[in-house]
């Protein structure tokens, strides 16, 4: 069966080399157009948020850290909630508009895209738990999936449940300032005990951070040691 | 039952049904009626709650349909049935794998558990108009005599085609048509491939039929909810109808790559009636058809000439070479740069079509070096609109395009070449349509058509032998002067 593209749905054409041939190749899952239209965070970047500093001018950042995570860290509510996050891509217009059919309009075939890179930004991670950011119920129902979920089990790993919305305003509709002081949006939902355990949280994009460090900070009142996050784009 | 509590509601298999038999006596609501008469919405589309939904359909007033039929795996709604175009998902709802159509996604992703809803009470009466048509204009012969077949397969709800010339007027044919069918009270629609044609033709018609409520339906517009008597929508709009119409006129039909065909033609027969008429206008229609109407299998009516009576250009075929091997030295066969030099030094502006955008580009070069003020345009430029807008101001002597100006295009007085016309993107009906672009204004009827190739093909010879064939109708029909 050929092959197509699953964001431009051409015709994939296989590359016939000496290395193919000796080689078992995977299915490519988009064609060399699309492909490098993504575009991969490479070089330095903030330590804790994983923002690339390349597109960055230099008084947005504090030597290691973005002025954006300098600030998390010096509230004291907040500092030390995320330890860290990685992101794959920059949140350019093609990733965006991927995301959002990807999510929006759910293809969820999409998520195979990413399946490799993810599995691989995930082998890096030392964790205990793989925890997806849950949708609401109202959500979940429309979307008929959990992107962070699918990302998660499409790259061959199992995901673990602690965690569930409060309430379910959207997060997209509101500004900084709203999303880091409104109350909380998440409750813990797991009889396991997280004593001094590692929490590798997994949603599709980071925006302000709010969303990973609401959730990572009920994981930590809750036991855990670290909690780490990872996005498909930043 | 507020939005929370409806999505708890489980997707009920049992509750699939087909019947048309409706309870009269049930007090129907009015706004469902006119949401849901002749169209099928997915059920997350409705703007009613589902409790409201339920009781219609246990009285017999909506008609549920799966989504997707599993057996031969195949979308209800836009009928695809290559495997390609289809994924799995876990489904939340239902909670079992499922799959869904990724061709008519961006309608809302339809999969096994989704339903399409489609109205099963009573219809929804539209108003007889008596004298719709409010338009002074005179009809050429060659228009009268189409027009008159397109009212009387409106009356008779049969089927016809429409070959009219580019350039032979034939939106004015339409019109008594349409008349005779809001005069009936007939339910109509008009679907054509392309936004700008919907956006075209929608205050046109609306300002001869001024009585008529008219909805223009394409990605992003805002009538979708709108049960007009008279419907101008993009092919796509019209996978959300489904036994609408009794008129259904379908425009350029030629215009449609063979994949998107087979989902208009599904889409056609879903929105139109099972008793209604189809008309198919076209310039060039496909091989399979043309031969259908040779053979007196096809009932068509030919526009052979234009309504200024002056016959169609005749496309000159003029080989030059390897052009490939040319243009990578940066150089332009001598025939075709003495071509564009002539147009030049005459004042005269042209048209040239290029296979690719990569050729495209590179000509450009060459020839900017004669006129600085020579543009190119393709399908993803952004100025797309204003390049065009400043030929037609002539502030471009020479505009450079692919295939996509084939169409839609009138500039007054115009030259048009192709380079490179052996090139598989330039299809028979494509090159009628290039043709077309020349000679089209009463004032400049006249203006010539160069092919330039690397070896004749199939596709160029049809198009001449399209052309000389309607010329030569034209003359026997006395619709050409000369």
């Amino acid at each position: 069966m050929k092959d197509y593209c699953l964001i431009c749905h051409q015709e994939i054409k296989a590359n016939f080399s000496w290395t193919t041939l000796f080689r078992e190749e995977k299915a490519a899952k988009i064609c060399g157009d699309c492909s490098d239209n993504f575009s991969p965070i490479t070089g330095e970047i903030c330590e804790i948020c994983g923002r690339p500093f390349a597109f960055l001018e230099a008084e947005y950042k504090l030597e290691k850290r973005c002025n954006d995570c300098a600030r998390w860290e010096e509230d004291e509510q907040w500092r030390g909630t995320l330890d860290q996050n990685r992101s794959l891509y920059r949140y350019t217009d093609f990733t965006k508009e991927v995301i959002a059919k990807f999510k929006f309009r759910g293809d969820y075939v999409l998520a195979e895209i990413f399946a490799e890179d993810v599995q691989l930004a995930l082998q890096a991670f030392h964790y205990d738990y793989l925890v997806p950011i849950p949708l609401s119920g109202e959500r979940l129902y429309e979307r008929g999936f959990n992107q962070a979920e699918a990302l998660i089990v499409t790259a061959g790993f199992e995901p673990t449940q602690l965690l569930s919305r409060v309430h379910s305003e959207k997060q997209s509709k509101k500004s900084r300032s709203e999303r880091i002081h409104h109350p909380q949006v998440f409750e813990f939902t797991t009889d396991l005990q997280l004593n001094s355990k590692t929490i590798l949280l997994v949603d599709d994009i980071y925006t302000t951070g709010s969303t990973l460090r609401q959730a990572a900070k009920i994981l930590k009142r809750n036991g855990a040691a670290k909690v780490y996050s990872f996005t498909l784009a930043r | 039952m507020t939005k929370e509590e409806t999505y708890l509601l489980p997707v009920d298999e049992s509750s699939f049904t087909d019947r048309l038999s409706t309870d009269r006596s049930f007090p129907f609501h009015a706004d469902m009626q006119k949401i849901l008469f002749g169209k099928q919405l997915l059920l997350e589309e409705l703007p009613f709650p589902l409790e409201e939904i339920r009781q219609h359909e246990q009285h017999g007033y909506l008609l549920f349909r799966k989504g997707i039929k599993r057996e031969l795996l195949s979308c209800v709604r836009c009928g695809t049935t290559d495997a390609s175009w289809f994924a799995e998902f876990p489904c939340a709802r239902c909670g079992k794998v499922e799959f869904y159509c990724r061709k008519c996604l961006m309608m809302g992703r339809i999969s096994e558990c989704s339903q399409l809803v489609s109205w099963a009470g009573p219809d929804l009466n539209f108003r007889q108009i008596a004298d719709p048509l409010q338009w002074s204009g005179k009809l050429s012969t060659g228009q009268q005599a189409a027009s008159q077949q397109v009212a009387e397969a409106v009356e008779n709800s049969a089927e016809l085609l429409v070959w009219a010339v580019a350039g032979a007027g034939k939106t004015e044919v339409l019109f008594a048509g349409i008349a005779e069918a809001l005069s009936t009270g007939k339910r109509i629609c008009v679907a054509t491939p392309r936004t700008d044609v919907v956006l075209e033709l929608a205050p046109r018609l609306q300002k001869v039929f001024p009585d008529c409520k008219i909805a223009a339906l394409y990605g992003g517009s805002e009538d979708r909810h709108e049960a007009a008597q008279l419907t101008i929508a993009t092919t796509h709009q019209l996978l959300r109808f489904y036994r609408a119409f009794e008129v259904m006129i379908v425009d350029e039909v030629d215009a449609f790559p063979y994949s998107i065909d087979q989902t208009l033609q599904y889409a056609v027969e879903q929105a139109r009636k099972p008793k209604s008429s189809l008309i198919y206008l076209t310039a060039t229609p496909k091989k399979q058809w043309q031969q259908q109407c040779r053979l007196g299998k096809r009932a068509f009516i030919t526009i052979p000439a234009r309504y200024h009576r002056h016959p169609l250009p005749v496309p000159q075929f003029i080989w030059f070479g390897n052009w490939e091997k040319q243009l990578s030295k940066g150089k332009l066969p001598a025939i075709s740069s003495k071509w564009a030099e002539a147009r030049l030094a005459a004042g005269k502006q042209a048209l040239i079509f290029a296979p690719k955008i990569a050729a495209m580009e590179k000509t450009l070069r060459i020839l900017r070096r004669m006129d600085p003020s020579i543009e190119s345009v393709h399908a993803e430029d952004p100025d797309r609109k204003a390049k065009v807008i400043k030929f037609r101001n002539k502030e471009i002597p020479i505009l450079l395009t692919t295939t996509i100006l084939e169409r839609g295009v009138t500039i007054p007085n115009i030259d048009v070449a192709v380079i490179g016309a052996e090139d598989r993107i330039f299809t028979e009906s494509a090159l009628v349509q290039i043709a077309g672009r020349a000679g089209r204004s009463a004032e400049f009827p006249t203006g010539t058509v160069t092919f330039f190739h690397y070896g004749k093909t199939e596709a160029m010879l049809g198009a001449r032998r399209q052309i000389l064939m309607m010329n030569k109708e034209g003359r026997k029909k006395g619709l050409i002067d000369r």
